[in-house]
């Protein structure tokens, strides 16, 4: 590699693909990816944590795997190529993890689908990953999956204390006497729309605060 | 954007597929072993959980001895049938089969409380897969003693809330008979009100997999029933 190109692993380049998605760039508020599967895992704060982790996880990789291959990809029938690589890996590490941390594989369950199917996935890697190196390219996968988790724990932390009167699977409220004084767990909060109009009221929050990302008339 | 000629595509996808084919078969073949292993001690556990004995996954085996005592295969009437082992029964499987054809599989197990308790596994549909579980009866063959449901896919913090111990200790105490009615045990919708020997309160989002619980327990329980009549006090 030429000495010239060389850039430092954490240059001011590559940190800000980190921390962009956390506000700026966030997958969810501002590039609308991944709604889905933010309504679905978000009726408790662990799942939700769950998802965020193994999001994360899976984009970041391959983000990587796509980055260093980009050059051989055919144009035609690069999205196939990416969606073989983000199958093949989300079905080998739930066969790991079903033969070595059953535990982990059980609460997985249902998110392997999701995970496969998430489009923040599709999104970096055809929007980062087919044009960058892959050292950025697998910063920019775990920015997004932070900033998709970040704003997945947000609702669900919202959704869990108003819907079940629990954080994290702990009885807060009924430790706090809540329920004597005749309060009760708002049933709408736990139902996929809620999610809807949690997330709308985030990006209203956001853009409130930071116009650059308001559309020009 | 460099372009590929229709020749190179067509290898390279030859070649990603055949590598993806291979690597995944491989995967699935050298991790086959330990992953049965995995549900048959998951299998234990739930079974033991049913008895409310608390286990982790390096004692199961050890208390599953200790406790369960014997498994046996009834048939439709209610009679013993001989020579099939009782923990290899799918219970899935036998569910396709014609009702007089079925293997009903019971165990037998003995807690600390000295308790006679009988487990009966079952299996049913919730809203996106399969749930399944186990219901132990004390030795009047109606009180329930202790219940395990699982699922495969319900939706987490909703259906999913089936198998959570504060859902399934509801469960305690509930009959499965009115007088010698067989009547199981209701998943109701706004809660059951107090003192309700049949009722349980159903999960608040969780409509459908509730729903799918209480015909799950009807449909398996009521296969038992004249093993369970006969054998009431």
């Amino acid at each position: 590699m030429d000495k010239k190109e060389k850039e430092p692993v954490f240059s001011a380049k590559n940190l800000k693909l980190l921390t962009e998605p956390f506000g700026k760039n966030n997958p969810i508020t501002v590039q609308v990816l991944g709604i889905c599967s933010a309504l679905a895992v978000t009726v408790k704060l662990k799942p939700a944590i769950v998802m965020a982790l193994s999001v994360t996880i899976v984009t970041a990789v391959s983000n990587l795997v796509i980055a260093a291959m980009r050059k051989f990809i055919p144009d035609r029938i690069r999205i196939i190529v990416q969606l073989v690589v983000i199958a093949t890996m989300v079905i080998l590490v739930d066969q790991f993890l079903k033969a070595y941390v059953f535990d982990v594989s059980k609460q997985l369950s249902v998110f392997v689908g999701l995970i496969i199917t998430n489009c923040i996935l599709m999104g970096r890697l055809e929007a980062f990953a087919m044009a960058n190196k892959p050292w950025p390219s697998f910063i920019d996968g775990i920015g997004n999956g932070a900033g998709y988790g970040l704003i997945l724990v947000v609702v669900s932390f919202i959704r869990e204390l108003f819907g079940s009167g629990t954080i994290y699977g702990y009885p807060v409220l009924e430790k706090l006497g809540l329920y004597k004084t005749g309060y009760e767990n708002n049933g709408m909060v736990i139902l996929p729309p809620m999610a809807l109009i949690l997330v709308g009221l985030i990006i209203w929050f956001q853009r409130s605060r930071d116009k650059s990302l308001v559309e020009k008339q | 954007m460099k372009q590929f000629s229709n020749k190179y595509i067509f290898i390279f996808s030859a070649v990603m597929v055949i590598a993806v084919a291979a690597l995944l078969s491989m995967a699935a073949t050298l991790l086959q072993p330990a992953q049965e292993r995995n549900l048959e001690i998951e299998k234990k556990k739930n079974m033991l959980e049913s008895i409310n004995v608390q286990v982790t996954k390096e004692n199961t085996e050890e208390l599953y001895d200790k406790y369960i005592k014997e498994g046996f295969v009834l048939n439709s009437k209610g009679e013993p049938v001989a020579g099939v082992d009782a923990f290899t029964v799918v219970l899935k499987n036998e569910q396709k089969k014609p009702p007089e054809e079925q293997y009903l599989p019971v165990f037998r197990a003995v807690p600390d409380d000295g308790e006679k308790v009988t487990i009966f596994p079952v299996e049913g549909k919730g809203l996106w897969g399969p749930i399944y579980g186990y219901v132990s009866l004390k030795s009047d063959m109606n009180t329930i003693y202790g219940t395990n449901f699982d699922h495969k896919g319900e939706t987490p913090g909703l259906g999913a809330e089936i198998n959570t111990t504060a859902f399934e200790s509801q469960f305690l105490g509930k009959k499965l008979f009115d007088n010698d009615k067989f009547v199981s045990v209701q998943v109701i919708k706004g809660g059951a009100p107090e003192g309700d020997i049949h009722g349980v309160d159903a999960i608040s989002g969780g409509t459908i997999t509730s729903k799918g619980l209480q015909k799950m327990i009807f449909d398996c329980m009521e296969k038992y029933n004249s093993y369970l009549l006969k054998n009431r006090i």
